[in-house]
Formats: structure tokens, sequence, C-alpha cells
């Protein structure tokens, strides 16, 4: 026979062995990171992550990592199969994406999408903010009991901390250990004949029932004929030990202070909530519980849900000290500053009342002083020109190293605002 | 687990071999590996070779192929088979009996043509396996070397894979050396033999440009800029080097898709027809079988085409129609000498040129679509007016002639080492996207401006990559 064939059978520590596309896959996934924290600042601006819980899957198109070659167009001809009854003018398929494939080796249109979940993204863009990791107040936490952490076993205890399966464990060795001694005795009373009655009846517990012994030529034989009983002795109890552990719980609550007079629109408000959400997602990271406080105001100030606070539009002038009045308000009586991190932030369009801008000054600096940081958004979106009313030129005269204001004009800006107002963390003293 | 033993394959193999040997089928040493559906997966992602550098593209297409295949939306091929001497191929050890016994005997298939063709005499199939393995070994060096790092290792990869199909496609045609280019030059200069050279006035004598880079137009890029880009390091050269030398060995195989495919299931088809299946066996054959090789309405299956096509040269030359004996005359071959014949001697284009007639393509119902608005629609299909059409586009279509034939015209162009390269546009405009991103691929390799002639949407146009990025500009 010419043709020389053989088989190699499988052999699975090959196939354990040889991961071999692991530092290819990598590679490749650093390469999507890299891509997805390129684009960060237009992919968080998203309508569709705004709001999403955290371990929600979403689709972020990924530009940079597709392969290129000198390929024909989309304009291109070709050929195709049909099912025998092809008929000019027939519709087979769509110009863009799957469904003809051409003959041969054609690259292809690439449309890349990966998956990730919303926590890897907010860890993406957090990695990109560079910041180094808040400080906590040791006042502001609170301490906890837990009861849960073990530590080690003890000879004493109470009923429902024994620990069955150690208790057995030293039985068996004691019976063991106790087993060894008889032979000893045996072999004694084997020397000296006479004596080994009695130093077997000694240790009358250890002529155990079921227990076998194998003589030097491999013959069973019982060694006794009648069980007797090994109990529980007392030493053999082993007890789980128990002890209280603190725990340091670190708090925040982030207010949410927002404007909703006539002026405020729904592109403001998108713009108010994605940065809203974007410190919501952030301060999450950082402390282990967070709460947070809706306040929207007009020339009246009032604590809402989040459904009403985004969804509600209200009418009327605007207060601005009424809004940050109300979260004093609140924060004294639930947050407590010894207690509570605070991040408020406030967004607003800026058209306030002239006769409230000293009183908004007045309140801004008080809640600027309770909190670890404070900020103010004013949100113009392009092509909505207002008259000069701005508050950003009288939040200039508040001078709190944590108070930032940011002017946020369309959905990119919110990123690099974000930025600069985290950068104005501090810890109050 | 499978329904069999080691020795169950062995028996069938030798079965099938003889059956192989019976239809004359010339193979190289086989050897087949047993192996697990991850490995299939992973030796999908390096195609098929079992040492090859590493890139993250390939962990790109492992995940591609992974996901595809657990969400169910493709399965894994039966079998994987490598040109190599001796050829190496990959059995599922989850496919049932049957399957592998349909496997065994299409490597048969693809062995032998892999000896036997005449696209892959280059390709030096005894040194495939440690090729690759030296490549792997080269390019793992540089990547852990301190002074070039992978960061380094991998642009220069990327932008070589970009541009790795654009070389030379007929490797049966041997290169001219620089030398024997300069010798045609002076050759083609002078001129031709005129009978009547009393009559008419001598043709002036031009002297031909023996300075111009390249001599004439070069579709080898890798190569050139590696010969001709004196600010590449060593490192730089040896990975162009290697991408293009991997280009080179699986050319012949884009360019035999249909014929490799169809002769292996024509193969595979005899070979289980005469080894005298128990019918259970057999009967899962034919599906399995029917699975592989059924057309995919809208695309084109490489298996079906091809084995429409060998099945009815095997036709034409056993049980000839009167028709088609009065117009070609008897033959003195039998089907069986004409399929190996054919098998060694064409690669895709030759072959569907040659035996893909009118009734095929109508039995085929092949039929050309265009792209109008939002959806493809048919345009011409395989009837009496229409087939020649039809064809020639399937022509254009097929193996290498799918990739834009692109070449350097000089190197020097305007005396500031730009590199000009012409399109050869044949009706067919580049993707401009792709076009300006592989142009920054040869600029990063060129390391001066780049610019590329071709036509778009019917004018010349010139495509600009260089210290400023892309720009294109139309001539008048």
């Amino acid at each position: 026979m010419s043709i020389n064939t053989i088989f190699r059978p499988f052999r699975n520590s090959d196939a354990e062995r040889s991961d071999r596309t692991a530092g290819d896959r990598l590679r490749h996934r650093q390469k999507i990171r890299e891509s997805i924290r390129e684009n960060i600042a237009d992919i968080i601006a998203e309508e569709s992550i705004i709001g999403k819980s955290r371990d929600r899957v979403i689709k972020v198109p990924i530009r940079g990592i597709r392969e290129y070659r000198f390929v024909y167009g989309d304009n291109t001809p070709g050929v195709g199969q049909g099912d025998g009854a092809s008929q000019p003018g027939q519709v087979v398929g769509k110009a863009r994406g799957e469904g003809v494939d051409k003959a041969g080796d054609r690259a292809g249109v690439d449309y890349y999408e990966t998956d990730v979940t919303l926590e890897d993204l907010i860890d993406i863009m957090f990695e990109d903010l560079d910041l180094p990791d808040l400080e906590r107040k040791a006042l502001r936490q609170i301490e906890a009991l837990r009861m849960s952490k073990r530590r080690g076993y003890r000879t004493v205890g109470i009923r429902v901390r024994l620990d069955k399966h150690r208790t057995v464990k030293s039985r068996v060795k004691r019976k063991l250990a106790a087993q060894r001694r008889l032979r000893n005795v045996e072999l004694d009373a084997a020397d000296a004949p006479g004596e080994g009655t009695a130093a077997a009846a000694s240790v009358p517990e250890l002529r155990d029932g079921g227990e076998q012994r194998v003589d030097a030529d491999g013959q069973e034989r019982q060694a006794d004929a009648t069980p007797k009983r090994f109990p529980f002795h007392v030493d053999d109890l082993v007890y789980r030990h128990i002890t209280t552990d603190v725990r340091r719980e670190s708090n925040a609550v982030v207010m949410c202070i927002m404007d909703t007079s006539g002026s405020m629109d729904t592109m403001k408000k998108y713009l108010a909530r994605s940065f809203f959400f974007l410190l919501y997602q952030f301060i999450a990271t950082k402390y282990r519980s967070v709460e947070i406080v809706f306040i929207s105001h007009h020339t009246e100030a009032h604590e809402v849900t989040e459904e009403e606070f985004f969804h509600k539009g209200e009418s009327g002038g605007t207060f601005i000290s009424s809004g940050y009045q109300k979260a004093l308000d609140i924060i004294a009586k639930r947050y407590h500053p010894s207690l509570w991190n605070i991040y408020a932030f406030h967004c607003s369009d800026g058209d306030n009342f002239d006769s409230d801008n000293s009183a908004a000054l007045k309140s801004a600096s008080e809640l600027a002083a309770i909190c670890n940081l404070f900020g103010y958004g004013e949100i113009k979106p392009l092509g909505s020109r207002y008259y000069e009313s701005s508050m950003l030129n009288i939040f200039r005269r508040l001078d709190a190293e944590n108070f930032q204001t940011v002017l946020i004009e369309r959905k990119e800006d919110i990123w690099p605002s974000f930025k600069a107002f985290l950068a104005k963390e501090r810890v109050q003293d | 687990m499978a329904n069999w033993e080691l020795q169950d394959l062995e028996y069938w193999d030798a079965k099938i071999r003889d059956q192989a040997e019976a239809l004359g089928l010339d193979c190289y040493r086989q050897e087949f590996e047993l192996c697990n559906h991850t490995d299939m997966l992973a030796y999908m992602a390096y195609s098929g070779i079992p040492s090859h550098y590493p890139h993250w593209s390939y962990g790109k297409s492992f995940e591609k192929l992974k996901t595809l295949y657990e969400y169910g939306v493709s399965g894994l091929p039966y079998e994987m088979v490598i040109n190599s001497n001796p050829a190496l191929a990959y059995l599922m050890r989850d496919n049932s009996l049957c399957l592998q016994i349909l496997t065994i005997a299409h490597v048969y298939g693809h062995n032998d043509f892999f000896k036997n063709n005449f696209t892959f005499k280059t390709t030096r199939a005894e040194f495939t396996l440690g090729t690759f393995k030296a490549h792997a070994e080269r390019v793992r060096r540089y990547a852990e070397d301190p002074s070039i790092g992978i960061d380094r290792v991998e642009a220069i990869l990327d932008a070589a894979h970009a541009l790795s199909l654009q070389r030379r496609r007929n490797l049966a045609v041997r290169k001219l050396t620089p030398d024997e280019e300069r010798e045609r030059m002076l050759h083609a200069a002078e001129p031709p033999p005129d009978p009547y050279q009393r009559l008419h006035q001598r043709a002036e004598y031009v002297q031909p440009d023996l300075q111009k880079l390249p001599l004439s137009p070069e579709e080898d890029l890798l190569l050139f800029i590696r010969d001709y880009n004196p600010y590449l390091a060593n490192w730089e050269r040896d990975l162009l080097t290697i991408v293009d030398e991997e280009a080179r060995y699986f050319i012949p195989q884009i360019e035999t898709k249909i014929m490799n495919e169809g002769w292996a299931s024509w193969v595979h088809r005899e070979i289980l027809n005469g080894i005298e299946l128990p019918q259970d066996l057999h009967l899962e054959f034919l599906v399995r079988h029917n699975q592989v090789v059924r057309p995919t309405p809208g695309g084109l299956n490489p298996y079906h085409v091809g084995l429409k096509v060998w099945t009815d040269l095997k036709r034409r030359f056993d049980e000839p129609t009167a028709e088609e004996t009065e117009d070609y005359g008897t033959s003195t071959m039998t089907g069986m000498q004409k399929l190996l014949d054919a098998r060694a001697t064409d690669r895709d284009v030759s072959f569907l040129r040659r035996y893909l007639n009118e009734n095929l393509m109508r039995e085929l119902d092949l039929f050309e679509y265009e792209p109008k608005g939002e959806d493809l629609v048919i345009s011409k299909v395989a009837d009496k007016e229409g087939w020649r059409d039809v064809k020639e586009q399937l022509l254009r279509n097929v193996g290498m002639a799918n990739v834009p034939v692109i070449s350097i015209d000089d190197a020097d162009f305007g005396h500031k080492r730009t590199l000009y390269l012409v399109h050869q546009h044949d009706g067919r405009d580049l993707h401009l996207e792709n076009a300006e991103k592989t142009l920054g691929y040869l600029y990063r390799l060129w390391g001066r401006e780049v610019v590329l002639e071709s036509v778009v949407t019917a004018k010349r146009t010139l495509l600009t990559f260089n210290d400023r990025g892309f720009s294109a500009k139309t001539l008048k």
C-alpha cells in the first residue's frame, strides 16, 4: 500500500497544556480595553448607557481593532447561487452586512461590537480618571458588629457550635492510640505470662468489637468475639470558636439638586441626568453604601423620587437658594456630616432671579462647608442663547476649595466636566 | 462519548486507502491527530498550523469562532488538514464513526490535491511545519527582546498583515532577478527586426531607464519595502519576510478553494460508496454528505459548486451525450484520467473557465447580483443571454481575483522617495475606508509619503498618506 497513515490518539494532557490561544486572546482583550478607553467620552455620552443598572451588559461599538486590507468596495457585483428559480430583479440580500458571501476570501465588512458590562465600563472610566483613591475619614465610618468571624477551635463551648467532623476525628485518633497501647500490653503479656490477663483487663475498652487484626501469615482473626463500644469522651469534643468582628462601614450620600423651572427643557435635563448618573456611579465604587437624594426646585424646593426628578416638568421662576436650603435641611435631619460623606451637585441653566443671588451664594458656602464635594453645573446647550444671566460669575465669588463650577454645552462636555469636578475632591476636617 | 475506538478508525482507514489507490490518488504520508473541540477551534484560528507565531488577531478570530460555535451559528468543520508532508489532519474526538470515516476519506482528497496540483509546487510541503515553527520562535524572540518589545513587533505585524496578499499571485512563474530584468528591458528597447528596413526610416533607439526603481511595476509590496527601505532594522525586515512567506504559503489554497473542496468531496463520495458501509453508517453518511454539499441560497458553497463541476466533468468523458460527442469528438482519456489531469493542472479560475458550462450554470442556478440602494438585487441569471456575463463575473470573484492588483510604480516619485503605487482598476472601486487604513500601514512601513493612483466613481484619483494623514485628490 503506498499511502502511509498513522493515527495519533487523543491525549488529554496535551489538551490541558496547550491553551495556545491564551496569550493572543489576552492581547486582543487588552486591545479592546484600550479602544474603549480611547472612546470612553463618546461611549458614556450615549443615551443607552445613562441610567442603566450596573450588571447590565451593553454593546459597545469598537473602533481600532479591525483588520484592514485593500478590498473592493460595496458597489461591487458578485455571483451567488439560487434555489432554482432566480429571476432578474429579485432581492437576495442587504447591501451591507451578512446575507451574501462572495466566493473566495473576501474580508467583508467587519462590524465589530463587543459586550461589556456597565460595571467594567465604569471601571475603565475611573481608571481613565486616574484619581487617587478617596480618603475616608475615620469619623465618618460607622462601626458595625458582625458575629461571623471564625477564630479556630476550642474544647469548650456551647452545643450549637459543636464541630461534629472534628469531634469524630479526634475520637478516631484516640481509638487508634489506645489500640497501640493494647498491642504493647499484649506483647508484654506474652513476654511475662501470668501478667497478661491483668494487663489486658486494665484497658478493658480496648478489646474493641469489630476490630480485626492481621497476623504475619495474613490470616485474619477476630480480636474478640463480642464487640465493645468505644464511646466519645469529653476530651473528643471540639467546638468552633467565633469572635465578634468590627467592620467599618463608610457611607455617602449624593444630593442631586436640579432646577426644574420652566426654562429647563428635555435636553438640559438629559445632560444633567448624565452628570448625576456618573457622579452616583463613581461614588458607588468608593463607598460601601451610597444613598441618593433628589431635590428639585424652582422657586421652592421639594425632595422627589427619581422618576419625578427627571420627568416631571415644572414651571415658573428660579430661586436657587431654595434648593440649597432644602439640601441643608435634609442633611441636618438625616445625614449628619460626622457620619456621612456628602456629595452635592446642582444643575441649572443659571437663569436665577437676581434678588436671590446673594441668598444663593450664602447657602452655597454653607453647603460647601459640610460637603466633601459640592459642584454647580451650568447647562447651556449650544444654540440656546440667554441674556447674560449666568450663575457662573456669581459663584466665582465663592471661595471654597471643594467647590467647583462647570459649564456643560453638549454631551461631549460631560466627561471632561466630570473630571474637572472630581479634581476638587478633598476630605474635610 | 463517541461510538468508536481507534481500532475502528484504523480498520476503515485501511479500506479507504485501498479505494483511494484504486481511484489513482497519489498522497503524501498522512497523519491524523485526534483532538477535542477547543483544540479544533484553536487550530482553525491559526489556519491549522500547530506552531504559529503569536498575534492578537488570532485571539480575535478564536473568540469569534468560539462565540459563533457556542451560539450554534456555525458548526465546527469536521476536518482540518494542512498542506504539509506528511499531511497533518485533525479529527474531532466527539464526532461519530460515520463522520470520522467521511472525514478521513475527504482528507485523502485534499492530501492528493496538495501533492499534485501545480499551484502547490512552490510551497515546499516537507518544510511547512518546521518553517512555521522557526517563524514562531523568531517572532517570540523579537517580542521578548527588551530593546524591541511586543508593541513594536505588533506595529510591524499589523501593517504587514494588512499588505500580505499584495503580492504576485502566480507562483508557478519565476520572478526575474534584477539582472535578468535589465537584460529584458535592453532587449525590449531594441527595435523589432523589420524585413522592410531599407524602405522604412530607422526607428530611433530609446535608451531604457535602468536607474528606475523598480524597473518594472512590482507587486510584492512587503518584499520590496524590505529590500528598499534602508531605515528598517533587521528584525523588521525579518518580520516582513515571515509574513510574506506565510502569505505565499496560503495563496495556493485561496486560488484553488472551489476545486480543492470539490475534489475532496468528490473523492469522499466515491470512496464511501466503494467501501460497503453497513446500512446505518451509510444512511448517516448520506445525511452528512448532503449537509456539506448542499447549496447555500444567495451564497456560493465551494463544496457544492466544486463537486458539481467535477462530477459533470467525469460524466462528459465517460458518458458523453450525443451533442457533446458531436461538438467535441470522442476523447482518448477516461473520465478518471481526465479528473486526475485537471486536478494537477488547473486552479479555480481556469477550472471554472474550462469546465463550468451553460447547462451546469443553469443547474446550479448561478446569478449575478448588484447592490441597488439598500438591497442586493439579481441583475443577471444564467439564461441564454446572461450566462456568459454571470460566468465572467464569477471568475472575477474567485481566488486571488478578489484581491485588488496594486503594484509599485516608482519608489522615488518626485525625487522625494515617495512610494507611488497604481491600482489596476478593472471596473471595481476600492473600499475607501479600508484603502485609507491600509495606506496608513503602508506609510508606517515605508516611512515616507505613499501615493496610490486608483479610480473612484469613474474618476482617476490619488489617495495619499503622509505625515499629515490621509487625503484624496481627483485628477482631471
